[in-house]
């Protein structure tokens, strides 16, 4: 069974030491599905090309534009989710936010997700615990415990080989989480299938189940 | 079908001319706006319900009254009526009332408002908002449909051999729309009392309307009033139109950018191909409300938002007047075409209630009927 991976990469420049940090990350996941004997599709969703419509977006009521549609379906949709940004004033991008912020707030429950980000300088390494973990945290995503932090010195300097054990590290935790089964057996604790496999939802459909009315006046007492 | 105009009534400062309108002066305009809706042969006026600036219409039925006394044909309706903040017992008065002076031309669609500030306001609780708008509503439909009513709820004090009065006109109370924008709750509400839906459709890409539209629909199917594509559903829409696109858009645009809700966001070009909103020709504006049926399928109401943003209230009656001669007259004309033998053109009125006589399921305080097939 083939999986889907989703890269998240809010870098602004082109080329961006954020982008190569995620194809970088890309990459570990890849070789460690597929030498868990899977296959796995990798598509990217560059925030900088939605930049217009996260600002259309937020100033229209919260009207998705047809680009930010289709990316909510993809990273609802996705089996697993590497998010990538860079450090601006001691936290994610506000760039980043905004598309985390398009997002239904029930887009990733459950979701494998590795976090990662760059920086100028390994005194924002603590970004990775202090912002990102927290707020893939509040959106019940399970984040994978090694998150990957790229100082510049981090590419091709001292730090260089640490930084490819911390990728493929940590892509072999997400591609852990990627390819593992629910180990639950249906029916044996009411419920369970509701808890072990989270209904994601993209935000751009409604909801499949209508509230039924009796209900909701019954809750009432009327 | 009806054909009509809605507003929201803002006091926005005019962007052309820097000058913001008095409460009084923006009643006065809102006022001339329903009477040239009238005189050019539209035929449905509503108007919002607001209690916070830069809102001026917290009283939509002194306003309707006032209206109803200077118009014979017009009917009078609300955009919204809040069934949260107001309490059912004033609604169910006031709009009893209002049937009265207008002699029927009146119905209301329900609305919960979206601004958290208000609610407390008026000892409400925003975070209930929906519970509210299902208890409130409950509440409104018993006192218009029995005599004497004893009630218990959670939102307000409980009514023991309470008689609201006037009873309403000819004994049958006025038709209801519901109106929401996103909440699927409203749209089954209005299925479950089989009564109108009303989505607003200006702020929303038409591909969302459309699936609101269709769960109504599928839901009053479900409650037994009837086929899917019998339901009663209304749209709104906004347009600017002039003799040419590109005359429309150069007027138009600084009012666009500096409206309350989007200014300072979209571009007028982007908001365009997003939503229904259209600014350009007659033409394109009838070819565009024609495809809202093509969405979500054939309707009975249709309301075109004309008088925001600071638009003069010259500009406003111009854009009144090319509706009632160049594009109504046609839609009319083209929706009737296309509509199934079956399907109702006019939502339900006054006379059309009276004539369905007392045993009407639109009588009945709960009317929806379990079908044996559920959707």
């Amino acid at each position: 069974m083939s999986r889907r991976l989703v890269v998240l990469s809010a870098g602004l420049s082109q080329p961006s030491s954020t982008r190569l940090l995620a194809d970088r990350i890309a990459d570990a996941v890849s070789a460690q599905v597929t030498a868990r004997g899977e296959a796995l599709e990798v598509e990217v969703v560059e925030v900088r090309e939605l930049a217009h419509d996260l600002a259309t977006m937020m100033t229209t009521g919260g009207m998705p534009t047809p680009a930010l549609v289709r990316a909510r379906d993809l990273v609802s949709s996705a089996d697993g989710l590497v998010a990538v940004t860079p450090v601006f004033t001691a936290s994610y991008s506000g760039l980043f936010k905004m598309f985390v912020d398009a997002l239904d707030p029930e887009a990733l429950g459950g979701m494998p997700v590795l976090v990662a980000a760059t920086a100028g300088t390994e005194r924002h390494q603590l970004v990775l615990d202090h912002a990102l973990r927290p707020l893939f945290g509040y959106l019940r995503a399970v984040v994978v415990p090694t998150g990957v932090f790229a100082a510049t010195s981090d590419f091709g300097g001292e730090g260089a080989d640490a930084l490819g054990r911390r990728i493929a590290r940590a892509g072999s935790e997400l591609a852990a989480l990627m390819v593992s089964e629910s180990g639950a057996v249906a029916g044996f604790t009411p419920g369970a299938e509701d808890l072990t496999s989270p209904r994601r939802r993209s935000g751009n459909d409604l909801p499949e189940e209508v509230p039924d009315f009796e209900m909701l006046l019954g809750r009432l007492g009327q | 079908m009806q054909f009509g105009i809605f507003s929201v009534g803002d006091v926005t400062t005019d962007p052309m001319t820097g000058r913001t309108p008095s409460d009084g002066e923006r009643i006065d305009a809102i006022t001339a706006i329903a009477l040239k809706a009238e005189e050019v042969g539209l035929d449905v006026f509503a108007t919002g319900q607001h209690h916070n600036p830069p809102f001026t219409v917290s009283s939509p039925t002194t306003h309707l009254a006032f209206i109803a006394a200077q118009t014979e044909r017009l009917i009078l309706s609300t955009a919204t009526t809040l069934i949260t903040t107001t309490d059912p017992v004033r609604i169910a008065e006031d709009y009893a009332f209002l049937q009265h002076v207008s002699k029927g031309r009146n119905d209301l669609m329900m609305g919960r408002g979206n601004t958290g500030p208000v609610y407390p306001w008026f000892g409400k609780d925003i975070r209930q908002g929906i519970p509210m708008a299902i208890e409130n509503y409950h509440l409104l439909r018993r006192l218009w449909r029995e005599e004497v009513v004893d009630w218990q709820g959670k939102f307000r004090t409980p009514l023991q051999g309470f008689t609201s009065t006037p009873r309403p006109l000819d004994g049958t109370p006025p038709f209801v729309w519901h109106g929401s924008i996103r909440s699927t709750e409203i749209a089954e509400q209005a299925a479950y009392y089989g009564d109108g839906f009303f989505h607003n459709n200006i702020f929303w890409n038409m591909e969302h309307t459309a699936q609101m539209v269709r769960l109504y629909r599928r839901r009053f199917e479900h409650y037994g009033h009837g086929s899917a594509d019998q339901a009663i559903v209304g749209l709104g829409g906004q347009v600017y139109m002039a003799a040419t696109e590109a005359e429309a858009k150069r007027v138009f645009r600084p009012y666009f950018d500096n409206a309350p809700v989007y200014g300072h966001g979209p571009s007028l070009e982007q908001f365009t191909s997003a939503t229904p909103l259209t600014v350009g020709t007659p033409e394109m504006v009838i070819e565009r409300t024609l495809g809202f049926a093509d969405a979500v399928g054939d309707y009975q109401r249709q309301l075109f938002l004309v008088d925001h943003a600071g638009q003069p209230l010259e500009m406003v009656l111009e854009q009144i007047e090319i509706l009632g001669r160049d594009v109504v007259p046609v839609l009319r004309r083209e929706f009737e075409a296309r509509r199934p033998a079956h399907v109702p053109s006019d939502p339900p009125t006054h006379r059309s209630l009276v004539a369905a006589g007392p045993d009407a399921p639109h009588h009945l305080v709960a009317p929806a009927r379990r079908q044996e097939v559920s959707a």
